[in-house]
């Protein structure tokens, strides 16, 4: 059935038009939040060199310098990991990359006796270790796209907790660093103590070379500060994450509406090719019928004829 | 160190955005259980944790910018204040009546029963109405 098959035909063509639809809307939504996201990541900017520049001089200072906080603890029992990764799907390979790195970051560091805790961060995060059966702890999820910083306190707030309490001695960021709309990388990045690049360089003294005054003394001003430099460094990782994630959705969507395209013009091809044989056969039958009838004009008496014929035949043969 | 007569190159920065910079003749701020502290151009290099307050920046040109800041810290050079806080507002980012009613709850939580949440709310709320003049001249 030629006419069948032309209407199943067009039945998949618009539904892969509508699917096009929906994937090139993504797309231009995806690609709009991308410069959003950017602009967030550098408004984020100042805040976190300030707080880095403080950090550094107050350990420079001599501040604090047997916290665990800086100095790490001796024995690493237990690390906690912290995957930031996307709350839906359809962005293409960002969410498996990190969730690969993590895995394979949990296998390398507990290969031994080491214990490991997993915090995961959006939904696809928690999902997957969650299936997997890692050690979980609290998941935070439902904001990914576009991260407050109340969230980034939160998740500062809970991994600095574990750590004062002796729950974990290390914790580890991996999320996908955003350096611009056409590349992104998966990094892995201490949190949990402060990292040793980062604690030093830092002299005590302001750029006029002179010594700070404090109030209240350094220790306390250190002890209050080190929790907003954490929830700084998470707010940076959170914004990175999600404007890779818009990245990776946008590029994802390319890809799907270009799919799209091609399959809409190979079926259209295959759909007209039906409907041309429909339609060769439609002409076929027609012409034969026409052929038929033209045979059967004034026809009687020829038909008679024929039949004469085959009697003739038939009789001429009994 | 720069000279005195020079000015204050002011920056209140949350995590989010930088929300205030400009230059200016005076900063008065409130550290945590410090005081107000009031820095002028050629301060000494200072580093403070600040309380809620009503932190008040007295412009070149002539004008005050009334801002109230919860929690953050304060770092200051010869030349230039910054001021790190997860959360401030410029005074005229304010909504008065929210403050208000903010203020009127901590008051009621905090008298039926003490604690350091109620506090603390009550506390921004007074540096909200003090930036915006809404408590008078004083804190």
């Amino acid at each position: 059935m030629a006419g069948g098959q032309e209407r199943i035909l067009r039945g998949r063509i618009r539904s892969v038009q509508a699917t096009k639809k929906i994937t090139r809307a993504m797309e231009l939504i995806a690609a709009s939040r991308i410069v959003k996201a950017q602009q967030r990541v550098a408004a984020a900017v100042p805040y976190s060199d300030l707080i880095t520049e403080v950090v550094k001089d107050l350990a420079a200072a001599g501040a604090g310098k047997d916290k665990p906080f800086l100095a790490g603890r001796a024995e690493v029992k237990r690390i906690c990991f912290v995957p930031i990764a996307a709350d839906r799907g359809l962005c293409g390979g960002y969410n498996s990359g990190v969730l690969r790195a993590t895995e394979g970051e949990i296998k390398a560091d507990t290969g031994g006796a080491v214990e490991h805790v997993v915090v995961p961060v959006g939904r696809k995060a928690e999902g997957y270790f969650r299936f997997r059966g890692y050690n979980l702890g609290q998941g935070f999820a439902g904001f990914t796209d576009n991260p407050p910083y109340s969230v980034a306190k939160e998740i500062g707030e809970y991994v600095v907790d574990m750590f004062v309490k002796g729950q974990v001695d290390k914790v580890v960021l991996i999320y996908t660093r955003f350096i611009s709309a056409g590349s992104q990388e998966v990094v892995i990045r201490p949190l949990v103590p402060l990292d040793r690049g980062v604690v030093e360089g830092g002299d005590g003294k302001n750029a006029a070379g002179a010594d700070y005054e404090y109030e209240p003394d350094p220790d306390l001003i250190l002890d209050t500060l080190l929790p907003r430099y954490v929830e700084a460094r998470v707010y940076a990782a959170l914004l990175n994450a999600a404007a890779s994630e818009h990245a990776f959705r946008q590029r994802a969507m390319k890809s799907a509406t270009d799919n799209a395209e091609e399959l809409i013009k190979n079926l259209s091809r295959i759909m007209n090719r039906a409907r041309q044989d429909s339609i060769t056969t439609e002409i076929m039958e027609i012409v034969g019928g026409a052929e038929a009838l033209a045979g059967d004009d004034d026809s009687t008496p020829r038909r008679v004829e024929y039949v004469m014929a085959d009697a003739n035949q038939t009789g001429g043969r009994v | 160190m720069a000279d005195a007569s020079g000015h204050l190159r002011v920056e209140v920065v949350s995590p989010e955005k930088v929300l205030f910079s400009g230059d200016a003749r005076q900063v008065i701020t409130r550290t945590l259980g410090g005081g107000e502290i009031a820095f002028l151009p050629g301060h000494a290099p200072f580093l403070g944790a600040v309380s809620e307050n009503h932190t008040r920046v007295y412009l070149t040109d002539g004008t005050v910018q009334d801002i109230a800041v919860h929690l953050g810290f304060v770092e200051v050079g010869p030349d230039h204040v910054s001021i790190l806080s997860d959360a401030a507002e410029l005074a005229q980012d304010i909504n008065v009546a929210r403050a208000e009613e903010a203020k009127r709850r901590a008051e009621e939580q905090l008298r039926t029963e003490h604690s350091a949440e109620g506090e603390a709310a009550l506390r921004r709320a007074h540096a909200r109405l003090s930036a915006t003049g809404g408590l008078g001249a004083s804190h």
